[in-house]
């Protein structure tokens, strides 16, 4: 189907066997034009959607959006109605992206902005190097569990992991949490084996302002996908912050 | 004998091949797939074909490869060997060292389709064959598994131009340079039944792209697609000389199979044990756990220090006996898992397995270092090759 519909509120676009450039350019020009939601159908691991999308509007994805979905976006909004693979978000600069199902690794790779809203868990490395920069602060709420290296190497904006749903004995995030972290906060539903912690962070307590982004937040989640957000805020949640702004001064710095 | 696909010289270049020419190693962002059905039913090769061709990115059309296993019923008991050969010199002088010391029972030209895209290729042959009477006598302490893996690494070290690249039984690797989709439809892939299918599509960043250098590589029935890079090679290179297995093929990917073969062959170490032996728990991790768990892992990691894989890695291992997906320890690379019934089927992402198998009744991430592992419960049906 074409998206040369300038004008139409919904416009519905087949990925199946092509592609993933034809795909993204007719995503591009009919939200350019001015399409408030594109529906994908049938993706098939189709990379880089929304790529560096500067409009608004909105994009809902059946099937499986492929790697670095939402790369540099800097504005619409993305939901994804099952699983996604890795890098969602990388380089984000504004926007949101929401899934309904669990993501890869690498999640929030590098984010600068928007928001990202994940209803289960995602794979290793969420978080890695993400930063922020006076009125751009990105923030990631994870439902379920995280892989290790959760905030690794994570320069600003805010992580937070509710530990919902999630198998029988899996901790709430894994090891090396928060390895090389030197700016912005970890919020988790439970508290960590200390021993599962990036020598770089430590635990502190939750400010006033901290409630409520978390309040903010959950209640973002919870109009997303579902649930009863004064049951999550009840969790005895925790936060970590690096407790050094520079990590790795001592190894860089001759 | 067919000797239809024997190239003018002008068109190939075996003085890519040549074996004193290739660099050490091999680093690369590929794409690996694999399906195995427990209860040994059949597949043709159409359905693993369109997982790697979904996953076209992830390589560079340097390199695609399958292993296929069930698909020679009617040679089951004799070792196929699948050779390259550059030319016909290196053909003449391998069959005639095959024909000292095994039994042929066949053979034939490799079954290929003429595509436009692959434009080079080397001389294609398979052969059916078992060690000779006389050499089970001379080497009385050996298995027919120990002579067939001494002459594969005497052909591939010895014979220019000529590379064993498939040499296990009732199975076949399938390779060459292209992408993996196109190597699938040479290889006319969907001719063949298999309970047990893996892929990979190459994206080679450290050495040229050659048909001996694409996956899958293996030894008797193990093969082995890999994404990522054998930080290790060397030491494991080292290790696996002082039993018998040489590097030929120059891609670090060769060790691996190799590891297997000695892990579980013959130190005869469970799937479970071969895997933590190769993508071992941290020490930190080591020192957390029981005392008797403990023990073992330290003890495992002391003997079979120069096994242990180190760099960023997710494999998948095919085996008479079933398969295994592997990640390293800290998931450097992807590898999504989903089971169905009698059948596990793991990929590089998602989408590509959600083709093999739309309706999955279990789909995961699988940790670093933790292991999928398929088993083959029953014998594999049998239907004869069309």
């Amino acid at each position: 189907m074409t998206a040369n519909a300038a004008g139409a509120a919904h416009v519905t676009i087949a990925a199946g066997d092509r592609p993933y450039r034809p795909v993204n350019a007719e995503v591009r020009a009919a939200l350019e034009a001015g399409v408030k939601t594109v529906e994908l159908s049938d993706v098939r691991g189709h990379r880089y959607i929304g790529c560096g999308l500067t409009c608004q509007g909105k994009i809902v994805i059946h099937g499986v959006p492929g790697n670095d979905l939402a790369m540099f976006m800097d504005g619409p909004e993305i939901e994804v109605l099952g699983n996604a693979q890795d890098a969602v978000g990388n380089t984000m600069n504004r926007g949101r992206v929401t899934i309904h199902g669990d993501a890869g690794d690498v999640l929030a790779h590098s984010m600068r902005g928007g928001t990202i809203l994940v209803k289960g868990s995602v794979g290793y490395r969420a978080g890695i190097h993400m930063k922020s920069y006076k009125e751009k602060r990105p923030v990631v709420v994870i439902g379920g569990a995280a892989g290790d290296y959760l905030g690794e190497y994570m320069a600003g904006g805010l992580l937070i992991v509710l530990g919902l749903a999630r198998e029988r004995g899996l901790p709430i995030s894994g090891i090396y949490t928060g390895t090389g972290m030197h700016g912005g906060a970890m919020i988790l539903g439970e508290a960590l084996d200390p021993r599962s912690l990036g020598r770089e962070v430590g635990k502190a307590d939750l400010t006033p302002e901290d409630l409520a982004d978390l309040r903010r937040y959950v209640g973002q989640y919870v109009a997303a996908f579902g649930g009863n957000a004064e049951e999550i805020l009840a969790r005895p949640f925790v936060k970590y912050l690096p407790v050094s702004r520079r990590p790795y001064g001592q190894i860089y710095v001759y | 004998m067919d000797d239809a696909q024997t190239i003018p010289d002008d068109q190939w270049r075996p003085d890519r091949h040549q074996k004193s020419q290739r660099d050490e190693k091999d680093q690369s962002g590929c794409a690996i797939c694999g399906l195995l059905n427990e209860d040994g039913s059949l597949v043709d090769g159409g359905l693993i074909i369109r997982a790697i061709a979904n996953m076209h990115d992830r390589s560079n059309g340097l390199g695609g490869g399958f292993a296929a296993y069930g698909i020679y019923p009617q040679w089951k008991s004799w070792y196929a060997f699948h050779l390259m050969f550059d030319h016909d010199a290196a053909r003449r002088q391998t069959e005639s060292y095959l024909e000292t010391v095994f039994q042929v029972a066949h053979q034939e030209a490799i079954p290929t389709a003429h595509l436009e895209v692959i434009r080079q290729r080397p001389i294609l042959v398979r052969y059916f064959l078992l060690p000779k009477e006389e050499l089970r006598a001379r080497h009385y302490d050996l298995t027919d598994d120990d002579i067939v893996m001494m002459n594969v690494m005497h052909i591939n070290k010895t014979i220019d131009g000529a590379f064993v690249f498939s040499s296990g039984r009732n199975m076949g690797c399938f390779k060459g340079v292209g992408y993996p989709e196109d190597i699938g439809r040479f290889y006319r892939l969907d001719e063949y039944q298999a309970h047990l299918w893996t892929a990979h599509g190459r994206f080679p960043t450290n050495t040229t792209g050659w048909w001996g250098g694409a996956h899958p590589f293996g030894i008797l029935d193990w093969a082995v697609v890999h994404n990522g890079e054998v930080s290790s090679y060397g030491k494991n290179r080292s290790y696996l000389a002082n039993f018998g297995y040489q590097c030929t093929m120059h891609t670090d990917t060769e060790v691996i199979g190799y590891l297997f073969d000695l892990l579980v062959r013959k130190h005869h170490l469970p799937i479970e044990m071969a895997c933590q032996a190769v993508a071992p728990p941290l020490w930190s991790r080591i020192e957390q756990m029981p005392p008797a768990e403990r023990q073992l892992l330290q003890t495992l990691r002391i003997i079979y220090g120069g096994a242990l894989l180190n760099g960023p890695f997710s494999i998948v291992v095919s085996h008479a006996g079933g398969l295994i997906g592997l990640n390293d320890r800290i998931k450097l690379r992807p590898m999504v898992a989903a089971r169905r019934g009698a059948s596990l089927y793991v990929a590089s992402e998602e989408a590509a397995l959600r083709l093999m198998c739309p309706s999955p009744d279990l789909i995961w991430r699988p940790a670093g270092g933790v292991p999928v592992i398929g088993r083959l419960q029953s014998q594999p049906q049998e239907v004869s090759v069309a």
